[in-house]
């Protein structure tokens, strides 16, 4: 499927990236010659295959209920960029 | 019908679990932490840790699942749901999408219109999800940042989808109402809406007949709807305000994108939400740290049979087995699997399942509404037991003491008149009818009251067999006058007795 | 012969004997660091004081008699990926630059357990995505047998470490062929073990499927010793293994008897260096010629698996990623740089467009999000990212994401043909020896397709060993990969060390020169 610079901004966004004019350019056409790589998986017969999602067939993995020490606030909060007492501060979050 | 239109709502209910733990990691689930205090590297999001799922929650799930009626496939996988937003920390969710745990169920509600059927409202899927956390915004301090509090991330959830099969927002309530209910009986939830372990979201459009045939107007999803009430009243606005635009415009389904509005309690309104148009591109994909869930046939049996009794199920038999109207079995289940016990342990401790609900719905409900009083504080306060209780229920339904007598002690132990006895759980009925100086009279000594009664008024007996029931009455005064604590209904009962088998 | 050129085994050995101290070891490697490491750049961090320290302590505790784990006293060198308490983990990118973890993952725990000390932080690619170590924010690594050439990738600094003797053991992660093409590379023995072997709690995820912990050496026999330590279930980790681990140091010199080693038709085609053919198809008449069948097979779906991994692994990776967004922690971008581009930007949207073009700019919050992960990742990393965000986003979900999925499946199948046949596979790990910095920068997809050796092995779950099994003509290192049957860690060090038995070439060691041309660096 071919990939234009609108894709590419559009993924941009989704991606939460700011890419440059330049950087549009250069991801547009190396992003165009990995999908079209990539497309050639379109030939392989997969009609009844089961998608494998995992490298290993393991289930029911679960831990008890238990309530285990949480990281005193301090710690949980010492790598925050910015941040109050109490937690986290992010830009306004508006009109939630 | 008057109405123009069919509303037609489907249902989307956030239940939290009640687990001691989040669902991928040993931080508490306790309400009313302070910010940030129940945190870890696996609900903060850090890099390299990784989520191990919690059986409790998985079993709670399934179990609500069951309940339900819901099909329970054997493979179920965890999705991670992509987007970006302060209180997700790992830029996503982690739910499900394409293979839920469960699907396909129905629930009934009572027909809210009376009818006898009951109504069932399919349930499209319940999947197991974790919570994100909540970002505080001060408003009054306007442009400034905001607080992002992860102590709510992780906590285990069940998103509940019902069918678009409600068709009023009578009917929406009455189907929370009853699902509330359920899942408090079956302990999966305290479904507590103050402090968010119950959220409802609604999606609302109207069906109108025109005479072009059957139109359907955009859906609508509401959000921010914080109470049962609020739900209502969302609902019936948004009904009127679509039937309006409607009006306006003759939009119909499929002629605008699916909008998302908000309830504004106080203005009685919704409000559009603002959403960019990538914000639903969700990039689903199933997580590769958690690893599936194979549920076998055997394992939903086992769930199924351990499943406690749903209020339906109690009502019903409440009804048949105790002969209790069915007005009263709803007031009994209705007010919670708590009072439904302690109403199931009076009836059996009595052995009058008839007496046990009039003392419950009347004199027990009373108590704790005027006093505000729970049933703990009536038993561990009181010592109001539903032992005790049945004692004195016994004793009124064999007239060792009139109901005017029972209540009488039932009020004195609710005042805790226990001046003498220091021990309030041995306050026993005959330390407070001898402390109230209440006269149990012996049945036999009624009788030959009675005896003595009508041996003196042969008028009376005459009038009676002559069909005026009503001469006894002035027996009952005499009764009284000899033995204030004759009951004066009994005392009618045993004269009536005497004169009609002839053995006076 | 100084203590740095013995193997980790018979470094273990002398200090069970206290012939050596585990303090005197660990400075021979300080020194080797100080003496070479300023042109190599394989480390990040060194921690040399913290290192003899810990080292005193265990020839402490030797003296007394207390029981000490299974490494105890051997330096290892930890590539800059796996989370350690309150110590930088940066995955060699500005994104965590300053991030200390508040806890020690998986693997660290065990290292601990074992007395392993800690000598430091490897470079790598930035968050382990690419295959030369020229994605590190932080430096380039250089190929300690030409420093003009990269070491490989993504675990360059590791294979460098172990190479240019500034360590005996490293740890490496291998989501797609970064343990064993740097090994190849560096001419040292790598080891991707089978998926959920050694478990991953606390290892930064690049992509979580394929993702694998495992170890570095200049022998199959300390890549044993190594592995031992390390691998077993951790109950933080739904995905790893709850199989036992076997003594894999011990048992390593057992005879292998009636080996069937499998030949895939596959991999000797066009585009396969004439060196590295030449060496692989020797290594594999060394394995004849000690009594192992030579069969013939063929793995056909193995020709898609690089598309396949590139599909995959960047789905998973553009949402392990999505959480460095500047809220919680690691990098953000300047909020009053930020702020002040939105008023001017709005100022020009109201002249230009109004109140609507106003509102079509990124709100502050969007805003924070792009700039921050536009200045903390590098190219590589946003490169992966976009493909993997395209490839999951509405629409092509089925086309890419799922298709991949589904011809994994079949690579997986292919092998599990292949093992009924044949005990292990071998082959080459890479195309072509190291090449040289800067020479891929600029051509990610033929970059891309230099992991057609390895991926499959991921995209499988198998394990894989990368052995040294010659020299190019330019003296440059070249590896032989061996692939098992899931949980054949044992029969792949077995086989390994039997081909070391009768071949020296993981004995050769590169010359380290210092840097006469400053313009290479």
């Amino acid at each position: 499927m071919a990939i234009s610079r609108a894709d590419v901004e559009k993924v941009a966004l989704l991606s939460r990236l700011r890419l440059s004019e330049a950087e549009l350019d250069t991801m547009t056409t190396q992003l165009a010659q990995i999908v079209t790589y990539v497309d050639h998986l379109a030939e392989v017969d997969t009609e009844h295959v089961a998608p494998m999602a995992h490298a290993v067939e393991v289930h029911n993995v679960f831990r008890d209920d238990q309530v285990a020490v949480s990281l005193p606030r301090e710690e949980a909060l010492r790598n925050a960029p910015h941040r109050s007492e109490e937690g986290y501060l992010v830009p306004a979050v508006l009109g939630d | 019908m008057s109405s123009p239109y069919t509303t037609i709502i489907g249902l989307e209910v956030h239940v939290q679990l009640a687990t001691a733990s989040k669902l991928f990691c040993g931080c508490s689930t306790r309400f009313g932490a302070p910010p940030n205090a129940q945190t870890c590297p696996v609900c903060i999001g850090l890099p390299g840790a990784l989520p191990v799922m919690n059986r409790k929650a998985f079993q709670l799930a399934l179990k609500t699942a069951v309940a339900l009626n819901c099909e329970i496939p054997e493979f179920t996988k965890w999705d991670r749901k992509q987007y970006y937003y302060p209180d997700l920390p790992k830029g996503y969710q982690i739910s499900q999408y394409d293979l839920p745990m469960s699907q396909h169920g129905y629930f009934e509600i009572a027909d809210p219109q009376g009818g006898h059927e009951p109504k069932r409202v399919r349930i499209l899927r319940a999947h197991l999800e974790e919570d994100a956390g909540k970002s505080i915004h001060d408003e009054v301090a306007g442009k400034g940042d905001s607080l992002i509090d992860l102590n709510r991330t992780g906590t285990p959830l069940l998103e509940i989808v019902s069918e678009p099969d409600l068709r009023s927002s009578l009917e929406a309530k009455a189907f929370l109402t009853e699902l509330r209910l359920l899942l408090t009986y079956i302990g999966v939830s305290d479904c507590n809406m103050q402090e968010g372990s119950l959220r409802v979201d609604a999606n609302v459009n109207l069906h109108l007949a025109t005479p072009q045939g059957k139109v359907a107007t955009p859906i609508v999803e509401i959000k921010n709807m914080n109470s049962f009430r609020a739900v209502e009243r969302a609902l019936d606005y948004e009904a009127e305000r679509q039937y309006r635009v409607w009006q306006e415009t003759g939009q119909r389904l499929g002629d605008v994108p699916k909008q998302t509005r908000g309830w504004d309690d106080t203005a009685g309104v919704t409000r559009a939400q603002r959403s960019k148009e990538e914000s639903s591109d969700y990039r689903y994909f199933p997580d590769p740290d958690l690893v599936p869930v194979i549920t076998t046939v055997a394992d939903v049996d086992a769930v199924r049979a351990s499943l406690e009794e749903a209020p339906a199920a109690l009502r019903l038999r409440i009804e048949t087995a105790f002969g209790v109207s069915a007005y009263d079995a709803n007031v009994i289940v209705n007010q919670g699997r708590e009072l439904a016990d302690y109403y199931l342990a009076v009836a059996k401790g009595c052995g009058d399942g008839k007496a046990a609900a009039n003392w419950v719905t009347q004199d027990v409900m009373r108590v704790l509404k005027e006093r505000e009083w729970t049933l703990d504080q009536l038993v561990d306060t009181r010592g109001i037991t539903p032992e005790w209780i049945a004692d004195l229920v016994k004793r009124a339904t064999t007239s060792a003491l009139t109901r005017g007598q029972a209540r009488q002690v039932f009020d004195a132990k609710v005042r805790e008149v226990s001046v003498a006895i220091h021990d309030t759980i041995e306050f026993t009925v005959d330390a407070i009818v001898a402390k109230l100086g209440i006269q149990q009279v012996d049945e036999s000594e009624l009788v030959s009251l009675c005896q003595e009664l009508l041996a003196a008024n042969p008028r009376t007996i005459a009038d009676v067999r002559a069909g005026k029931l009503q001469a006894v009455g002035a027996l009952i005064g005499q009764a009284k006058k000899k033995n204030p604590n004759a009951d004066p209904n009994r005392v009618r009962e045993i004269c009536l007795d005497l004169i009609q088998s002839g053995s006076v | 012969m100084p203590l740095h050129e013995l193997s980790a085994t018979e470094q273990l050995r002398l200090l069970e004997t206290g012939e050596v101290a585990a303090v005197e070891l660990c400075q021979s490697y300080l020194d080797q660091i100080s003496a070479h490491d300023g042109e190599v750049g394989a480390f990040l961090r060194v921690s040399s004081a913290a290192a003899l320290e810990q080292a005193a302590s265990i020839d402490t505790r030797r003296k007394k008699g207390e029981p000490l784990g299974k490494l105890a006293g051997l330096p290892v060198a930890v590539k800059d990926i796996l989370c350690q308490r309150g110590e930088l983990t940066t995955c060699a990118s500005r994104m965590l630059a300053d991030f200390r973890p508040p806890y020690d993952a998986g693997v660290i725990k065990r290292l601990r357990a074992a007395d392993a000390v800690f000598i430091g932080r490897t470079n790598m690619d930035e968050f382990a995505m690419g295959g030369s170590t020229e994605n590190s924010a932080v430096q380039p690594t250089r190929n300690p047998w030409d420093l003009a050439r990269t070491p490989g990738g993504s675990s360059g600094g590791s294979a460098a470490a172990v190479a240019a003797a500034m360590a005996p053991l490293a740890i490496g992660t291998d989501t797609g062929g970064s343990i064993r093409q740097p090994a190849a590379f560096c001419g040292i023995t790598g080891m991707k073990p089978t998926y959920g072997r050694v478990n991953r709690y606390g290892l930064i995820a690049f992509a979580s499927s394929l993702d694998q912990i495992g170890p570095m050496g200049h022998t199959a026999e300390d890549v044993a010793l190594l592995l031992e330590a390390i691998a077993g279930n951790d109950p933080r980790d739904s995905t790893s293994l709850d199989a036992p681990v076997p003594p894999y140091s011990k048992g390593i010199a057992l005879p292998i008897k009636n080996l069937r080693i499998g030949v895939v038709r596959e991999h000797f085609t066009e585009g396969l260096d004439a060196d590295v053919e030449q060496a692989v198809r020797v290594a594999i008449e060394v394995c004849r010629s000690q009594g192992a069948k030579i069969v013939d097979i063929s793995l056909p779906t193995g020709r898609h698996a690089v598309a396949t991994y590139y599909v995959i692994a960047p789905c998973e990776a553009s949402s392990n990623l999505a959480r460095y967004d500047g809220a919680h922690y690691g990098y953000r971008t300047d909020e009053k740089a930020m702020l002040a581009e939105l008023a001017a930007e709005r100022q020009q949207a109201m002249t230009t467009g109004g109140q609507a073009a106003v509102d079509a700019l990124d709100t502050p919050l969007v805003r924070m999000y792009r700039r921050s992960r536009a200045e903390g990742f590098g190219p590589e990393v946003k490169r992966r990212i976009m493909l993997g965000t395209y490839a999951l986003s509405a629409g092509y979900y089925d086309a890419y994401y799922l298709k991949a999925l589904k011809v994994r499946r079949l690579i997986r199948e292919d092998y599990d043909r292949a093992f009924e046949q044949v005990d292990l596979i071998a082959g080459p790990v890479t195309p072509a020896p190291a090449f040289k910095l800067g020479e891929m920068v600029d051509d990610p997809l033929a970059m891309y397709l230099l992991d057609l050796y390895t991926v499959s092995a991921n995209l499988a779950g198998i394990p894989a060993i990368s052995l040294p099994c010659g020299l190019s003509t330019a003296r440059l290192p070249i590896g032989l990969q061996l692939q098992g049957p899931p949980l054949s860690e044992e029969l792949l060090l077995r086989a390994g060390h039997q081909f070391q038995q009768a071949t020296e070439w993981h004995r050769e060691k590169p010359i380290l020169q210092p840097l006469i041309d400053a313009d290479v660096r």
